[in-house]
Formats: structure tokens, C-alpha cells, sequence
């Protein structure tokens, strides 16, 4: 780690003219003020985007921040600041801004001691490791691939998104991390038209690991997924309205976890006695079937992480086991105030913004049945198979997904393709009526983004096949 | 802390900076170039429970830039404003120009469009970013949300922001545009539980001028008293009724069909409501016009993204549509000009045939009353849309009990020609200003 932390250095200290003693003598300001954590975060990140429409590449975009974020935390008080140079005047600024909220007394800087956590995914730039026609190929192919596959094709949209940012972070209780995180996603949407009716699919994949691992065929891949996707749409008819019972297919349906339980058991919440699961610890919350853990350590995931934005390395952190919660998502602050032991899943959206508890990879656990089994076991209710996304009030615990493809189930088949609803639920009741679990987990293809308090991070999930008993389907046939 | 800020004194450096930009494009070879520059400081007052819980001030300055060489174009940003990194950014908007492929549409919009007189909106007071002034605030709204109501127990915080912002954008026609505005709010959201559980909401206040915000006790009081009406609520047996969305709720509404009309969506055949121009797309009543230079507005300007001026104009009038949402772009795509769109809408606004919000309930009689929505599902392509709701049940055009745990369903064309009526309660807190919309009938589903 000592490396990954010389190497950040040079990035992020070296061009600015700052030593590593400048930046301990910033932290012993904080923790002279009193502040029980003093914080430095130091970020350079660039991103490279290439965009296809109308069978060109006709736009590309490069963007480059980097800067710095300077917290003071005492009790529940957070002072913050940052800056968006690097520089020595800059540093000295968000410090007096930061501390200016902290008591006056002395606390000690515990002796920096480095992260020896190993990297859990690629450390490489995705943005210099291929040639600019190199790109521009990977999204000539996709829509190539797309519009030979059918020719209700009308449009296609391709977007191929490359990050690497190197973060370091250093504080009073001594953490001292820094990590290289590239991020790469591709992204494939159509339009497809027969007579009066038009539908969109998209598919899209990625994550922390370079172009090069991602199989030959990728765009091709991504490109008839998102075909086939909007050609189910076509024949779609309207979804039924009302409670019944709900198959969710493997992978991204995951996004269940993440609304119904994954917000609600983030710890400031539960700190703060807001969360529907606030105080529950030890009680079943979910059927005996259910376990869910988030991990950050996964090779290579969209969501994965070697340490959090705190320094604290990632961890797999059980939230529920058997149905029992068993633990929360923690961050320093809220790890201090509750008692508890930081998890390694406090993060930022960039310098800019202030670490909380957030997910990283947040999947369940696979259990014994066939999925064919499960649909069998349905005699009349919905198989969802693809979302565009959800959004829980983790007060009163209700939470939405919406489904972007889903079909009916009839007599233990699936039948004919619906329209696209949104489910609606109340977290720990639905967690409660999960009553088959499938032995096929899987993990998303690498596209989400989570947002909390106007913070956008990217996340993983991933499920195996589950039956809910009952969730209400907000079609329009009733 | 008090800090005595005027952005306005910044102008000239972020002008300069600007132009500086627009050379170092033309020497490195830029055919065209634009560029927009921007510079944001504020503070940030978080209490909850009567405490301090958050002091945060950002000052941020960034650059973006497209060059255009011929037909092709590049574009770069960054947040590092130095000499080497200004020349980096220009250099890789260039290297990524050459590198995608001609298109005829590309381009800086005409000269001749460029807003010539640029108007004091009246969008700048300033006040000291003071933090015990603003603590105060924050401390006094909360203070009141719990005073208001018994049952508020618990507290998501209260939080006061000031801001000032300079944005100028330029272009190689020698177009050059600045606007500084100020930015004030006031938030505060709360907890209540009984026996059936715990519900939240908030209220906020939001206006370029500090004088014109509700005070902290109004704001605190507002929040508990729609906290505590959402207590033990209940679902809906599933079935068609009438629905009157909320002005909160219906700014959704009004965007979905600024999406539909966006040259974006129309180009890409990606809308429901695709090549509708002067077609009936809605009631006749109905209106969606966009008033740009309304003075002292969170939503006005004078100049657009591509620099040029913004106008009054109707997107829908009497139920047809009369413009597309438009920038140079995406109107050379389409073969019509620019609206004066490029980066979106400025002030818009929803009217209708208008009725006192007692008339509209009146009117219902039986049906639901939603102020909250949840999810992403409403499919721009074909107009579907479901949604997660929660609000009230009216009977006899009265509110007889908070609902939630429902969806609402129906498809956004169909939506356009069902609205009854609309309140005369429009919410100007923002860019997009709708009163109350009442839709004839929607699948609601909840119950069995």
C-alpha cells in the first residue's frame, strides 16, 4: 500500500508543491482545535467520454478536477471546506474554515500508519491503455452490430465512459490510504418502430477493470441485448394493477435489496432513529431465507472499493443473515456516535461533498431452488426481469422499483411481455414475504448509481431468482 | 464568521479568463470555439435537534469548452483554472475533435441570434455569508417544526444556504455574456410517529432576494403540519379514479412534456409526443409557455447556452403545440431554429382553465389527492407512465384520510386531454411553475 500511497503522492502533492509534512502539520491544526477527527482528501480525477448517434462518433468530452476537502468532526459538529487547487494557500484556507466549528482544547495526531488493505481491482488508466480509434471502434461496432440485427432498428445511441480518479486520503487517527480507481462503462440504447409503436432498450456494462478484460465480442454483446429488449416492449400489453405475488429474475432485480433494506440500514439513519429499521437489531426483519451483504470487496465490481473515501478498508458486512438483521453500514462519524466499528463503506461523491454511509456491492445470498421451480410455484402473478430504477423513503420504509421489462405469469409459465410499471412496498414487509430463494445469484452487469442527499456514487447489486408473495403492481388493467 | 462577498467583482477576471480561453483555442487551431465559465460561493448551516450539525463554504470556479474543427467537434471542462491546466483542456477538446466525425448540424449558432442588450432580471442581492445569521435561521425553523406539533419527534435537520454565482459564457463570434445571480433557501425536514409508525416530509423556501423568503417559523411550521397530516395512513382499494396532483407534484408532469418536446427527443424519435408540431396534443384550455426574462426569478436569463437571447414564447397553446424546446443544434437537426433553448428551460410556466384548489377538491369529490411521487416509471417513448404515490383520499371533496403504498397509472397522452382543471395556487419556488392539475381519471392501484 505504501506504493499505491507514494504513487498518489506524486499526482496529487508533488505538482502543488506540498510535502507530506505540510499535510501533517495541516492535520495537527485540526486535532489542535479539538476536533475528535481531523480529515485531508485529496482527488484528481478525469474522465473521457465518446458519444455515437446517427451511426457517427460525434462528440467526445474530456473533463479534470482535482482538489481537496478538509473535515473537522466533534461530537455530531462537522466543519468542512475544500478547494479546488491543490496549492499551500488553498490547504491552509479549508483548514481555518473546517476548524472553525471545533471547541479549543488539544487533541493528539495519531502517527499516520498506511493501509496495508490489497488493491481488490485494477489500478490501471483506462483512458491512455487505448487509442482514441480504438474507442471510437468499440462504439462503431455496437451500432453496426445493432441495426444488422433487425431492421426495426431506427435509432442508435452508444456511449462509451471512461474514469480514472487516484484519491488520497490522511487523518488524525492515523488512516493513511490512497487507491487508483478506473471505472469504464459502455452503454447501448436503441429505438425500434413496427407500424404505430415505438419502444427504447438499452443495455450497458462496465466496471473498476480495463477494456481489455471485457470478453471480444462486448459491443456486439450489449448491442443485441438492448435490441432484444426493446422488441419484447412491442408486443407488450397493459400490466396488471393491484398486490400479487412477484418473481424477480437474477442480477439487477437486485435493486430490491438496495431500496427495501440497503438505504434503510445505512447508519446515519439509524443513528439517527429515521430509518424504519432503527433500532432492530437482532430481530427478524426479512424470511429466513434471506441473506444480504454488501461488499466491497469483490474483484473488480462497479461498487467496489480497496478502502472507503474515510481510509478504512472495504469489508463484506452482513446486514441481514437468515432473515435476522445483524449489522449496519457504517461511516467514522456515525461508527464513533453509535458505538460501532467503521465498515468501510463511507464515501463521497468527490472533494466537493462530505463522506456518509453509503453501499458499495449489496447483493443476497443464493439458496436451493431451480428458478424454473419458482416460476412453477406461481400460478398467476408478474416476472420481472429488467428495472430502471427505485427510490425508497427510509422513514416509513415504503420504496418503489420501476420495471423496464416484465412479463405475465400464468399457470407457472411466463407468458406474454408488459408494459413497463413501477412496484410499490414497504421494505420490511416485503423482505417478509420473500418465500422461495433461488440457487442462481448473480451480480449486475456494472450500471448503477445511487443517489442519497444529492451525492452520486456507483454501486453494484445482485441477486439469485425470488418470489415475493405479494408487492402492488401499478399497471392500468384491473 | 461573517464573510462581506460580492461576486460581481469577479466578472471582469472570469471575462478575461474566459477570453483567454477563446485565444488559446484559436492559436492551437480552433476553427470555432465556445466557452462558459462559471464560479459559485456559498455556505451551508445544518442544525438538527437544535444543534449544530454541519458548517460547510465551497468557492468553486470551472471552465468548460467545445471547439469545433470544420464539422467536428470536441469538448473539455475542468475545475483547475491554472495556465498549464487551461492549456491542457483546450488542447484535449482539440484532440478529441479529431477524432469523431463530421456533422453538418455542429456548430456555434448564428451570429445575428446572439442577445444583443443583455437586461438587468434584478437576480443579484446579496447578503454576508454569515454563519451565526444563518444558524439562527436554521435554529428557529426547527425549533418551531417541533413546537408545532406533538407528535414531531424527531428532526432530519434544518438547513439555510447562501450562494453567489458568475457564470460567463463566450463564443468566436465575440459574443460575450456574463450574469451573476444570488441564491437563498431555507429547509427543514421532520419526523412524526403514533402507533402505526413514522412519516416524514419538508418544506423550503427558495428566492434570489432574502427579504422575499418565508420566515423560519413559517417554513418550520409548514413542514410539521404536512408531517403530521401523512400519520397513519392507508392504502387504496385499486381502481379508476380522478387524481389532482399537488403544484409540487405536477412540476413532474410539466417536465415530462418538455422532455417529449425537446429537439433531443424529437430528432431521436425517442418521444410520445414525435412530430406533433401544431398538432392537438392537449385540452384546449390548456398552456405551457416559457416567460424568460421574468424579473427576480430562480429561472431567469437573458442568454441561453449557445448565446443566444431568450424570448417568450408558448411550447403549448390552447392544447397544440406551437414550438419544439430547441438550441442551434438541435433545430438545424430538425430544419427549425433555435428557440433559444440550448441548456433548457427558463420560467415555465402551466395554465389552464383555473378554479380555487376548494373548487377543484369540490369538483373530484371521490378520488385522490397526490402530493408525493416516487420512481422512475414513465417511459418517454410511448408516454407510459406509473408512478409510487402517496397524498390523501377526498370524499365528498374533503380530505378524509393520508394514503400511500399506491401507484398511479394512465399514459401521458391520454393524461394531456383528461386535465379538468387546474388551481389557482401555482408553486413559484423554482424553474418549472405549475398549480394544482387535476387529471379526470388514472388506474390507482393499492389494495385488493
Amino acid at each position: 500500500m505504501s506504493l499505491l500511497i507514494r504513487e498518489a503522492e506524486r499526482t496529487l502533492l508533488d505538482p502543488a508543491g506540498l510535502s507530506r509534512q505540510d499535510a501533517e502539520r495541516a492535520l495537527g491544526r485540526l486535532a489542535g482545535a479539538g476536533a475528535d477527527l481531523g480529515e485531508l482528501f485529496l482527488q484528481h480525477r478525469v474522465l473521457e467520454s465518446w458519444a455515437l448517434e446517427d451511426g457517427i462518433v460525434k462528440e467526445g468530452s474530456f473533463s479534470l478536477d482535482r482538489g481537496l476537502g478538509v473535515r473537522a468532526l466533534s461530537g455530531e459538529k462537522t466543519g468542512a471546506a475544500y478547494a479546488e487547487d491543490i496549492r499551500p494557500e488553498g490547504l491552509a484556507n479549508a483548514v481555518e474554515a473546517a476548524r472553525s466549528i471545533t471547541r479549543s482544547g488539544g487533541e493528539q495526531v495519531r502517527a499516520l500508519a498506511a493501509t496495508d488493505a490489497p488493491p481488490v481491482h485494477d489500478q490501471g488508466n483506462p483512458i491512455s491503455a487505448l487509442g482514441e480509434q480504438d474507442k471510437v471502434a468499440l462504439l462503431e461496432r455496437a451500432d453496426q452490430a445493432a441495426r444488422r440485427i433487425d431492421n426495426r432498428v431506427q435509432e442508435v445511441n452508444v456511449r462509451l465512459s471512461l474514469n480514472f480518479e487516484t484519491m488520497l486520503v490522511m487523518a488524525t487517527d492515523g488512516a493513511w490510504a490512497a487507491e487508483a480507481r478506473p471505472l469504464v462503462r459502455l452503454d447501448v440504447s436503441v429505438i425500434v418502430a413496427e407500424g404505430q409503436r415505438r419502444e427504447r432498450g438499452f443495455a450497458g456494462a462496465g466496471g473498476r477493470r480495463p477494456l481489455s478484460s471485457f470478453s471480444h465480442e462486448w459491443p456486439e454483446d450489449l448491442a443485441k441485448e438492448a435490441v432484444r429488449c426493446a422488441l419484447v416492449n412491442l408486443d407488450a400489453v397493459d400490466a396488471p394493477a393491484g398486490p400479487m405475488p412477484v418473481v424477480l429474475a437474477p442480477g439487477w432485480p437486485g435493486v430490491l435489496l438496495h431500496e427495501a433494506v440497503g438505504h434503510g440500514l445505512e447508519g446515519d439513519f439509524n443513528r439517527k432513529g429515521s430509518s424504519a429499521f432503527a433500532n432492530r437489531i437482532g430481530e427478524q426483519v426479512a424470511s429466513k431465507h434471506c441473506t444480504v451483504i454488501d461488499d466491497g470487496t469483490l474483484p473488480d465490481r462497479r461498487g467496489s472499493l480497496t478502502v472507503d473515501d474515510e481510509g478504512t478498508p472495504t469489508e463484506p458486512t452482513v446486514l441481514i443473515e437468515n432473515g435476522i438483521l445483524k449489522g449496519y453500514m457504517q461511516d467514522k462519524l456515525n461508527a464513533r456516535l453509535m458505538g460501532a466499528a467503521a465498515t468501510g463503506n463511507g464515501r463521497r461523491q468527490s472533494y466537493a461533498h462530505q463522506p456518509m454511509p453509503r453501499m458499495t456491492n449489496t447483493f443476497m445470498q443464493p439458496g436451493d431452488k431451480d428458478p424454473a421451480e419458482i416460476i412453477a410455484a406461481c400460478p398467476k402473478g408478474v416476472y420481472a426481469v429488467n428495472f430502471g430504477g427505485g427510490q425508497v423513503d427510509i422513514t416509513s420504509g415504503r420504496f418503489v422499483f420501476s420495471a423496464t421489462e416484465a412479463y405475465l405469469i400464468e399457470n407457472g409459465k411466463v407468458t406474454r411481455p408488459i408494459r413497463g410499471a413501477t412496484l410499490i412496498g414497504n421494505g420490511p414487509e416485503v423482505m417478509t414475504r420473500v418465500s422461495m430463494v433461488g440457487n442462481d445469484l448473480s451480480l449486475d452487469p456494472g450500471v448503477g448509481v445511487c443517489g442519497k442527499d444529492g451525492q452520486s456514487v456507483p454501486v453494484g447489486v445482485g441477486q439469485p431468482t425470488l418470489l415475493v408473495d405479494e408487492i402492488t403492481i401499478g399497471g392500468t388493467a384491473h | 464568521m461573517r464573510q462581506d462577498v460580492d461576486i460581481r467583482q469577479q466578472e471582469g477576471e472570469l471575462t478575461g479568463l474566459a477570453e483567454a480561453i477563446l485565444r488559446q483555442a484559436k492559436r492551437l487551431g480552433a476553427a470555432a470555439a465556445e466557452v462558459s465559465v462559471s464560479e459559485d460561493i456559498g455556505l451551508t448551516v445544518k442544525v438538527r435537534k437544535g444543534e449544530l450539525e454541519t458548517l460547510a463554504f465551497n468557492a468553486d470556479r470551472s471552465f468548460g469548452i467545445a471547439v469545433y474543427d470544420g464539422q467536428r467537434k470536441g469538448s473539455a471542462s475542468t475545475s483547475d483554472s491554472s495556465e498549464g491546466a487551461i492549456e491542457e483542456t483546450v488542447a484535449r477538446a482539440l484532440g478529441i475533435a479529431r477524432h469523431t466525425q463530421d456533422d453538418p448540424c455542429h456548430g456555434l449558432a448564428d451570429a445575428d441570434l446572439m442577445a444583443a442588450h443583455l437586461p438587468d432580471l434584478d437576480l443579484f442581492h446579496p447578503a454576508p455569508l454569515d454563519t451565526e445569521a444563518a444558524l439562527a435561521a436554521a435554529l428557529a425553523c426547527e425549533a418551531q417544526g417541533f413546537a408545532t406539533d406533538q407528535r414531531i419527534v424527531n428532526s432530519e435537520g434544518a438547513e439555510a444556504a447562501r450562494s453567489q454565482s458568475c457564470v460567463v459564457y463566450g463564443n468566436s463570434h465575440g459574443f460575450m455574456g456574463a450574469a451573476s445571480t444570488t441564491s437563498h433557501s431555507l429547509s427543514c425536514v421532520l419526523i412524526a410517529e403514533d402507533g402505526n409508525g413514522m412519516q416524514r416530509d419538508y418544506w423550503y423556501t427558495a428566492h434570489r432576494n432574502p427579504h422575499a423568503l418565508e420566515t423560519p417559523e413559517a417554513v418550520g411550521r409548514t413542514a410539521a403540519e404536512r408531517t403530521a397530516a401523512r400519520l397513519s395512513p392507508r392504502k387504496v382499494a385499486t381502481g379508476s379514479y380522478p387524481v389532482l396532483f399537488s403544484p409540487q407534484a405536477a412540476r413532474s408532469l410539466a417536465g415530462h412534456v418538455i422532455g417529449a418536446l425537446s429537439g433531443g427527443a424529437q430528432y431521436r424519435k425517442a418521444s410520445f409526443l414525435l412530430d406533433a408540431l401544431d398538432a392537438e396534443v392537449a385540452c384546449p384550455h390548456l398552456h405551457l409557455v416559457e416567460q424568460p426574462r421574468l424579473p427576480g426569478r430562480l429561472g431567469s436569463a437573458s442568454f441561453d447556452g449557445d448565446g443566444v437571447a431568450t424570448v417568450e414564447k408558448a411550447f403549448i397553446d390552447a392544447g397544440a403545440v406551437r414550438n419544439y424546446v430547441l438550441s442551434a443544434y438541435s433545430g438545424r437537426r430538425l430544419g427549425l431554429p433555435t428557440t433559444g433553448n440550448a441548456g433548457g428551460v427558463h420560467n415555465l410556466l402551466l395554465k389552464g382553465r383555473t378554479k380555487a384548489f376548494k373548487a377543484l377538491l369540490n369538483d373530484m369529490d371521490r378520488g385522490l389527492y397526490v402530493t408525493d411521487l416516487m420512481g422512475t416509471g414513465v417511459n418517454g417513448v410511448t408516454g407510459d407512465y406509473s408512478q409510487g404515490a402517496a397524498g390523501f383520499w377526498v370524499e365528498g371533496g374533503e380530505f378524509a384520510y393520508p394514503v400511500h403504498e399506491i401507484t398511479i397509472a394512465s399514459n401521458l397522452k391520454d393524461m394531456l386531454r383528461q386535465v379538468a382543471a387546474v388551481g389557482d395556487d401555482p408553486d413559484q419556488r423554482g424553474n418549472i411553475i405549475t398549480p394544482s392539475v387535476l387529471i379526470e381519471t388514472m388506474t390507482v392501484a393499492g389494495g385488493g
